[in-house]
């Protein structure tokens, strides 16, 4: 019997296979309609107006938020439409700041795609620039009001998949805008964790990773009198590639060493080095308190955005956060105080952080991460930041050779590399405490469940009488949930971690820009593929070890607390007298 | 508790009204407050005092003399303060007026003559409401009581039968009835959709509760429109009356009234008519004995047009701005706090009692086939009686604008019925009616059918000397300041139609800028996601089709034919009135005026910014100004 189930799209049969929307149907019909508001992992929205097409008995209708229905007949380019979808797109380019030759988000840019496919060459209504305004008093994010086109994406994930609503749309009619509580700027709003998910799904160039840091980090690599070390993070690895063309996933991790020589960096350094000493404290920590039954659930403290989080939601959950520090931010004083043993002075060495992540830019600026006036990372900068240095030094960055990272701060172990992924972190913890409880066992437990594409997993271990229950969540809203639970004594685990980017660093905001789960998917596969190259456990990473006899003293021991643990501060109270 | 004996109400009150001797009503809708009539209630209460004349300002079974209270809006807002003293009806009353009506009229039962409305059209005194046509040419069913009770006190509303449909809805009518009456009666909703009432109801009743909401809609916000205003200021137990039988068609226990905090007095009234029926029992816990319960809450808009909107008003009563969402699915699927959810206005919710009191059958005598029942208008502009006007649907626009209400104006207030240019009906969202549609009958289908809408019933009447591109251009600027701006046609779109507007009314326009405004306004008409921006262009639109050559005297020649656009004004100097007396000379600021003393001057129009300052300097009146 012949499928009934179909609609006809410009005299073409599709099947309905469940698709939520109209809009979906039309784009499986190859019909790639470019949109601005409609996101895949958003709720329908209906604002851009641009996925406008016309069903027979219907009328016009925007194709994001109708259900498809069997027998429906649409049409996507009739006079009518392709008239309504241009004089929408002119709308959108008379209104606010549209110089793609002076904007990073060029050649990245829904709004410059769509005006490029519709070949748009003149506007025949007056430009309007009304807020030009430009905000970047958070050291993770910049907003830029003159490119917004108020799709609300950033809205929506902001709160629908963080579950915080730290922006929404302010004023009325051609005055509105996205703006904070009380209309502040990013940099004092109590809400924003720095996550930067927002920048992730804007469309143009109004929302940001603050690149300003970019410059001072070529002018400290011109400073003769300056030593710069850089590192960069597991993420990194396996999201660069894509922006030079390279397949999704590929690990270029030889070529970005190559290439940050190229810059003239001193060192070239691995984060996943600083990712297998985090594990060696935080684990030792945990199995401290397990022994003890103090602080359980531990939590992990590697992504700054949930620390962030912690700090003002929920700070009840402070004590239960590990005290070590985030790879990154191990990494700094370490270099610093290796740089010092032979002889440099600390603010000689320049350190420069590759990170995937925008709220790795507001963690280095934390008073605690300070020595005097000198901070223990200098510069962050993102993936896509990276690659922009790249260019612009004119570096040929797909024919490069491998090389690879400066010893002994470029040793890692796979556990050290899969902290990219989310169920990552949780993994290599689990493997260093089943080798220090039971090493004869370790390696035939398998952590499948850990690395499903999935925003909550768990994991028990069993260990004799020991029964270790893990869970792994990402995104925020998830992680509230999970905490609500818990405080409602629903639940009880032992070790979680948190991210608060769904897929973890993989998908954080410093990444290229991608929409579904399919590039976290392949991203993270990138470093499993790695970790099946490396050392299994992260005490057998030889250049940890050194370090511990050379500067750390014993593991967990006074000076490890010094350089490699924090402290955290309840700052839900938003007067700011607390 | 259980809900107090109605009946017991009425017999009480009704024995207690017969010992009254006299009763005096000052209209205490929010225009005559504003004329004063505040004032004159105090002024009567003082009078008494002053002369011993006893009175009392609450019905009671100890009041035995006279009755002073305030009413709601009695409509005829031009005309107030307004005054009655049994039926004796006086007009524009102030406060130094009150010894005499009260040494005349009511100790003596004399009619005070200056004080009564005067006819022009028929050049006589009315001494009673029957007298004057702005009433007898009005069918009051909605309004009936508006002007007449004390919307105070709700024992009055029970004495005239109110509550007694809410009654037998609870306790003598299964919610399927109380649907299918609604259906029978045609009553389609007042808000401006024109959605048949009692098919929402439906809708909502046979959606799984067992939470659901009502919600009254009482967030007016078209510039013009004060009928739901008058009806919560004038009879609020009306419509919290419909309400509790909505309530009890979809089988709701809680309702919203939202109520734009603008409406001070409404607000207040409404929160007053609540806490008396919840002391009584009317509302609350089983109601009227039938095991139900109804509370009511009132929340405060805080004035945005867009939350007249259903979904924009269901996100509002939920704390969230005020944003329009995609339908479906539809409030009576999927409304307030996600339950099933019915969504009228003031208007219609304050029919529902009426209805089951005359029966569905009644009703639909009144009105047209399509359109049953009676609508209100608010009516503005250059027009005699400005005011809110009840008359059966299908009434012409020329029995509502000349036979109740008075007849177009001139700009010196005189009566000249061919003066009559235009009408906009239904508000910003609404379409301009001109005088081909004079005898089109007001009602849904025949207003949609002239590109126009009954909205939510605003009129406003417009005389010769009205410039049509720069009320469209009023209008426009009105939409685009209370877009909610989430989608890009309305919240883009209307404000360049709004920019071309302006550089039309400021002769900066081209053709090719006429042909960009409609071509916008129809996508805008057609792409935009919520009725707010689907109508806003109609106003433009309308006065495209209508006065298109207005348009083009604008924009071809740069003239006003009106004479309004200041911008397109010329300023000259008669020469056979001029004196050279060179006052304009010195008051104008940019040196335009040029001439020798004693000699008639000159205006250079290049130089001329169009200020006035010549024209209101000159003794002579040589100034004048062309279009």
């Amino acid at each position: 019997m012949e499928n009934e189930n179909f609609v006809t799209i410009e005299g073409k049969r599709v099947a309905i296979e469940g698709e939520k929307n109209l809009l979906e149907l039309v784009r499986k019909a190859n019909f790639n309609i470019v949109t601005f508001c409609y996101h895949p992992e958003l709720a329908a929205y209906g604002a851009c107006r641009l996925c406008l097409v016309e069903v027979e008995g219907m009328g016009i209708v925007a194709s994001c938020t109708v259900a498809p229905k069997a027998g429906m007949k649409v049409r996507v380019n009739s006079d009518e439409i392709r008239k309504l979808r241009r004089i929408n797109l002119e709308l959108l380019l008379s209104s606010g700041n549209h110089n793609c030759t002076l904007c990073s988000k060029s050649g990245n840019c829904k709004l410059q795609k769509l005006a490029k496919d519709l070949d748009v060459t003149e506007i025949r209504f007056k430009s309007k620039k009304l807020d030009s305004h430009k905000d970047a008093t958070s050291p993770a994010l910049v907003r830029d009001h003159s490119k917004c086109i108020l799709c609300g994406n950033c809205v929506r994930i902001c709160n629908e998949v963080q579950g915080i609503g730290a922006i929404d749309f302010a004023f009325r009619g051609f005055r509105s805008k996205i703006a904070t509580a009380f209309n502040k700027e990013l940099g004092q709003s109590h809400e924003c964790v720095s996550c930067g998910q927002c920048a992730r799904v804007c469309p143009t160039g109004a929302l940001m990773p603050n690149s300003s840091e970019i410059e001072e980090v070529f002018k400290a690599i011109n400073n003769p009198k300056k030593k710069v070390a850089v590192h960069i993070a597991p993420a990194v690895r396996v999201g660069l590639g894509e922006i030079f063309g390279l397949p999704q996933g590929q690990n270029v991790d030889g070529k970005i060493a190559a290439a940050l020589r190229m810059l003239g960096f001193d060192y070239v350094y691995d984060t996943a080095f600083a990712a297998d000493l985090t594990i060696v404290e935080e684990a030792t920590e945990f199995l401290e308190r397990f022994k003890k039954g103090t602080n359980l659930p531990q939590f992990t403290s590697c992504c700054p955005a949930w620390v962030n989080y912690v700090e003002k939601f929920a700070p009840e959950f402070i004590p239960n956060l590990s005290t070590a520090r985030s790879p990154m931010q191990m990494m700094g004083p370490v270099l610093k105080a290796d740089f010092e043993e032979r002889g440099g002075k600390r603010e000689d060495l320049v350190v420069v952080a590759v990170m995937p992540c925008s709220a790795k830019k507001s963690e280095a600026k934390r008073g605690e991460f300070y020595v005097d006036s000198n901070p223990d990372t200098d510069y962050v900068v993102t993936t896509v930041g990276l690659a922009r240095m790249i260019k612009e030094a004119g570096i040929d960055f797909v024919n490069l050779e491998n090389e690879w990272f400066d010893m002994p701060f470029g040793t890692k172990t796979g556990a050290g590399v899969i902290f990219g992924a989310s169920g990552g972190v949780m993994e290599a913890a689990l493997r260093y405490a089943l080798a220090e409880l039971d090493p004869a066992n370790a390696r035939s437990v398998k952590f499948t469940s850990l690395r499903d594409s999935k925003v909550f997993k768990e994991k028990t271990i069993t260990v004799g009488d020991l029964k270790i229950r893990t869970a792994v969540v990402s995104g925020l809203k998830n992680a509230r949930k999970l905490l609500d639970e818990i405080k409602a004594g629903k639940n009880q685990y032992d070790f979680i971690e948190v991210m608060s980017c769904q897929g973890g660093c993989v998908a954080g905001a410093g990444q290229p820009q991608f929409d579904g789960w399919a590039p976290r998917k392949k991203r993270a596969e990138g470093l499993y593929q790695e970790d099946t190259e490396l050392a299994y456990r992260p005490q057998d990473n030889s250049g940890v070890l050194a370090l511990y006899g050379r500067i750390l003293d014993k593991i967990g021991g006074k000076v490890a607390h010094q350089l490699l643990h924090t402290h955290y501060k309840d700052k839900k109270d938003r007067t700011g007298q607390k | 508790m259980a809900t107090k004996n109605i009946e017991n109400i009425a017999k009480e009150y009704n024995s207690a009204y017969k010992n009254i001797t006299g009763r005096v009503v000052i209209c205490g809708g929010t225009g005559c407050i504003a004329g004063g009539s505040l004032n004159v209630y105090e002024a009567f209460q003082k009078e008494m005092e002053k002369r011993n004349i006893g009175f009392c300002l609450q019905i009671t079974k100890d009041c035995h003399e006279n009755y002073l209270s305030l009413s709601g809006c009695r409509g005829f807002c031009a005309q107030g303060p307004l005054v009655s003293v049994g039926d004796i009806f006086y007009t524009k009353v102030k406060p130094e007026d009150v010894p005499e009506i009260v040494e005349k009229t009511l100790l003596k039962g004399e009619v005070i003559d200056r004080l009564l409305y005067h006819n022009p059209a028929c050049d006589k005194k009315a001494k009673t409401v029957a007298d004057i046509p702005f009433y007898s040419q009005q069918e009051r069913i909605l309004l009936h009581d508006c002007g007449r009770i004390n919307p105070e006190d709700i024992n009055e509303y029970i004495a005239h039968g109110g509550y007694a449909q809410a009654k037998r809805a609870y306790t003598e009518m299964t919610d399927e009835e109380v649907c299918k009456e609604m259906i029978a009666s045609g009553l389609r909703g007042r808000g401006g959709g024109g959605f048949p009432t009692g098919k929402k109801w439906d809708l909502t009743r046979v959606e799984p509760g067992p939470k659901k909401y009502v919600i009254c809609n009482a967030d007016e916000g078209d510039p013009g429109a004060f009928m739901d205003r008058s009806v919560m200021e004038g009879n609020p137990n009306a419509v919290l009356e419909g309400m509790m039988i909505a309530a009890r068609a979809i089988g709701a226990d809680e309702g919203y009234i939202y109520v734009r905090m603008e409406y001070p007095l409404a607000i207040q009234r409404v929160r007053t008519a609540i806490k008396q029926a919840e002391e009584l029992g009317i509302l609350g816990e089983n109601i009227f004995g039938s095991g139900k319960n109804f509370k009511i809450n009132v929340m405060e808009g805080a004035g945005a047009f867009v939350c007249g909107e259903e979904t924009a008003l269901i996100a509002s009563v939920e704390g969230k701005r005020g944003m329009p969402k995609i339908k479906p699915p539809f409030p009576s699927q999927c409304g307030l706090f996600g339950k099933p959810t019915v969504i009228n206005n003031v208007e219609t919710l304050a029919t529902v009692a009426k209805i089951l009191e005359m029966g569905a059958e009644e009703f639909r005598k009144i009105g047209t086939l399509g359109s049953p029942g009676t609508k209100t208008f608010a009516v503005t502009g250059h027009i005699a009686n400005t005011g809110l006007v009840e008359v059966p649907m299908g009434t012409t626009l020329r029995q509502v604008i000349d036979d109740v209400a008075g007849g177009t104006t001139n700009d010196d207030g005189t009566v000249n019925k061919a003066a009559f240019k235009a009408a906009q009906i239904g508000g910003p969202s609404g379409g301009c009616l001109t005088k081909e549609h004079l005898d089109l009958p007001l009602d849904f289908d025949s207003l949609k059918s002239a590109g126009a809408m009954v909205g939510s019933g605003g009129l406003v009447v417009m005389n010769d000397k009205t410039c049509m591109v720069n009320v469209a251009r009023f209008f426009l600027e009105f939409t685009q300041r209370e877009s909610c701006g989430k989608c890009v046609p309305c919240r883009e779109g209307t404000e360049q139609m709004l920019t071309m507007l302006n550089d039309i009314v400021e002769g900066r326009a081209t053709l090719k800028t006429l042909e960009n405004l409609e071509d916008l306004a129809k996508a805008v008409q057609k792409s935009s996601l919520c009725a707010l921006g689907k109508t806003a262009p109609n106003p433009v639109l309308s006065t495209l089709k209508h006065f298109r050559e207005e348009y083009l005297a604008h924009v071809v020649d740069k003239r006003c034919p009106a004479g309004v656009c200041k911008a397109l004004a010329r300023f000259e100097i008669a020469a056979d009135k001029c004196k050279g007396c060179g006052m304009c000379k010195r008051a104008c600021p940019v040196q335009a005026i040029s001439g020798e003393v004693g000699k008639p001057h000159r205006i250079d129009p290049k130089k001329c910014i169009k200020c006035g300052g010549c024209k209101s300097t000159c003794k002579f009146g040589a100034v004048t100004v062309g279009a």
